[in-house]
């Protein structure tokens, strides 16, 4: 099932490289990709220097997203958390939207989305302990009071922002977008996402223990508490990246999970591998839709949203169905 | 004679500081040698559990294990559907480092503990989808898996059926045996304690417990005493051996029960 899913990635991506308004052959595609003579120049510039860096952003992204998702519903033991429950997104989104207010920075952006997220994580960690350690609802409380702070404090700098040029500009990268995507947004999110993929997959079976519980991981012989924060840190890196360069995307981390768990099973050794791949391939083509469907480009969150709604309602009705009868 | 493998000094536990489970609790338990704990509901019995297992510190004295422990929880429901294969083999996470997943050697031994316990037609099968004594049985294997020298067992065959009850208490003696395992379990069937188990601790009130060789700690006395109801001990001899087995006495049975006997005190 993963190399299906791996073949329908790959796939994807050489169709989404040209798919567009200049299209292009998926067998012209796979010639500029591996270099061939005698390509024309206008399509190797489109394949190479504005799609490649928008899709291969855009892929891990989604496979970041997922991949966090995936991780969090292990270790919080439950499927209906996502990214957005540990604070990071909404941390991150208020450093972007302050970064927008203060200078048309690019750098200051991505370096005040990825700070204010690590930060965000860190007031979340800092409550948790002082009000209880080891209570796994104190922890989502926190995460909730930590990204109603932050989204209290994006709304106030909207309010504050200028409606003639600065507020557009929050607003259409709060909503999430790779339209701006290049070789150096790339590189930031490839950055975060190498090491933080890398480490996460490594904690697989960890992630398996953590999902029974802290006492049942303690009987069986490990600390779950030390182990959780380090996912959550890595996945706070990843998301801080994510909204970063792209904004704020929902529902990725919340859906693409259930849909890997229906494809896999729940088993985290196959089920992280499992939403990378599904994420990637989501979020690409979710994006093709974005840049294709209309003469301006449609707000990620809002396709992300469109889809992911109904998706999850859907698994959710067919999740309740069967499993009702063993309680 | 050997370090015990588990040592309880006038250890005691209380959740709120006003209310104990168990206080000034003496308990000692060998290498091969297994501890039945019995007594009522709400008595401790579990909480006397967690605390030797380390899941729980005890408010006062001190509980020391000699070797790592196994411990098979009463009930027990991930939130995510794993196979019962998956289930036994984190019982070996205990020997796999951080940042690895369990190798060959693991998957085998997994295998091994479901074969032991006559399971393995289950492996594949989805964990919350079985029977309460199926899962009792998959939750043991997972604590065999760990290889650890002691064991656990909190009412290992509560959801058991008779002929299951016989394979699991049985199992117990045999790896206890061939193991050398410390062995703590509680469990409200009496007669599981005659069966295997070298000694008993009876748990009567917080304060007063009762702690020796199952033949003389376990009477009629004793027994109802700790179960607020009489009892009797009847003593009968079955495949050439003399056997002890446990009948309450229930006041339903009495009042609607057969002939009054004549010449009993009680019969008139």
């Amino acid at each position: 099932m993963l190399g299906l899913l791996a073949v329908a990635l790959l796939v994807g991506l050489l169709a989404s490289l040209g798919i567009g308004p200049f299209g292009i052959s998926p067998a012209r595609v796979g010639q500029i990709l591996l270099a061939f003579d005698g390509t024309d120049a206008i399509e190797r510039h489109v394949v190479l220097t504005v799609r490649l860096p928008r899709v291969l952003t855009a892929l891990m992204a989604g496979a970041g997203l997922a991949l966090c998702g995936a991780a969090l519903q292990g270790v919080f033991r439950n499927p209906l958390v996502g990214p957005h429950i540990i604070g990071v997104s909404t941390g991150a989104a208020f450093g972007g939207t302050l970064a927008i207010l203060m200078s048309e920075s690019r750098g200051l952006l991505l370096t005040l989305a990825f700070l204010f997220g690590m930060l965000a994580l860190l007031m979340v960690y800092a409550l948790n302990a002082l009000v209880a350690r080891r209570n796994m609802l104190v922890l989502v409380l926190a995460g909730v009071v930590v990204s109603g702070f932050f989204g209290a404090l994006v709304s106030l700098a909207q309010y504050l922002a200028d409606a003639e040029e600065k507020l557009p500009r929050i607003v259409f990268w709060l909503l999430g977008s790779f339209a701006t995507a290049d070789y150096g947004k790339l590189a930031l999110m490839l950055s975060a996402l190498a090491p933080g993929a890398f480490l996460l997959l490594l904690l697989r079976w960890r992630i398996n223990i953590l999902s029974l519980g802290d006492e049942e991981a303690r009987a069986l012989g490990i600390r779950a508490e030390p182990t959780r924060w380090l996912v959550l840190t890595l996945i706070g890196l990843i998301v801080s990246a994510q909204v970063a360069v792209s904004g704020v995307i929902g529902w990725i981390g919340l859906v693409i999970p259930h849909l890997a768990r229906m494809l896999v099973g729940p088993d985290h050794r196959v089920l992280l591998p499992g939403a990378m791949l599904a994420g990637g391939l989501f979020m690409v083509l979710v994006d093709d839709v974005a840049r294709t469907l209309s003469q301006s480009e449609i707000p990620l969150g809002i396709l992300t949203a469109l889809i992911g709604a109904p998706v999850f309602a859907l698994v959710f009705l067919r999740a309740a169905g069967p499993e009702r009868g063993h309680g | 004679m050997a370090e015990p493998r588990i040592q309880a000094t006038q250890a005691g536990h209380s959740y709120d500081g006003r209310c104990w489970q168990f206080r000034e609790l003496d308990l000692t338990i060998a290498a091969g040698e297994i501890v039945a704990v019995l007594g009522p509901n709400g008595r401790g019995k579990s909480t006397l559990l967690r605390a030797v297992a380390g899941l729980i510190h005890p408010s006062t004295g001190s509980i020391r294990a000699r070797g790592a422990i196994g411990f098979v929880p009463q009930a027990f429901m991930p939130a995510f559907s794993y196979s019962a294969f998956d289930i036994v083999l984190m019982g070996r996470t205990r020997h796999i480092p951080l940042l690895r997943t369990p190798g060959r050697n693991d998957r085998e031994i997994a295998f091994a503990c479901l074969t032991e316990l006559g399971i393995a037609r289950l492996a594949q099968r989805s964990f919350n989808s079985l029977s309460g004594g199926e899962r009792q049985l998959v939750l043991i294997a997972q604590a065999l898996a760990g290889e650890t020298p002691i064991l656990l067992l909190d009412e290992p065959a509560a959801a058991l059926d008779l002929h299951h009850q016989d394979e699991v208490i049985a199992l117990i003696r045999s790896i206890a045996d061939s193991r050398r395992l410390a062995v703590l379990f509680t469990t409200h069937h009496p007669d599981h304690a005659f069966a295997i188990s070298d000694k008993v601790l009876l748990m009567h009130d917080d304060e007063r417990h009762l702690i020796g060789p199952t033949v003389e700690i376990m009477t009629e006395a004793h027994l109802a005493e700790l179960y607020k109801v009489p009892v009797r001990l009847l003593r009968f001899t079955a495949e050439g051996r003399e056997l002890t087995a446990f009948a309450p006495i229930f006041r339903s049975q009495v009042a609607r029960g057969g002939k009054p006997i004549p010449g009993d005190r009680h019969a008139e």
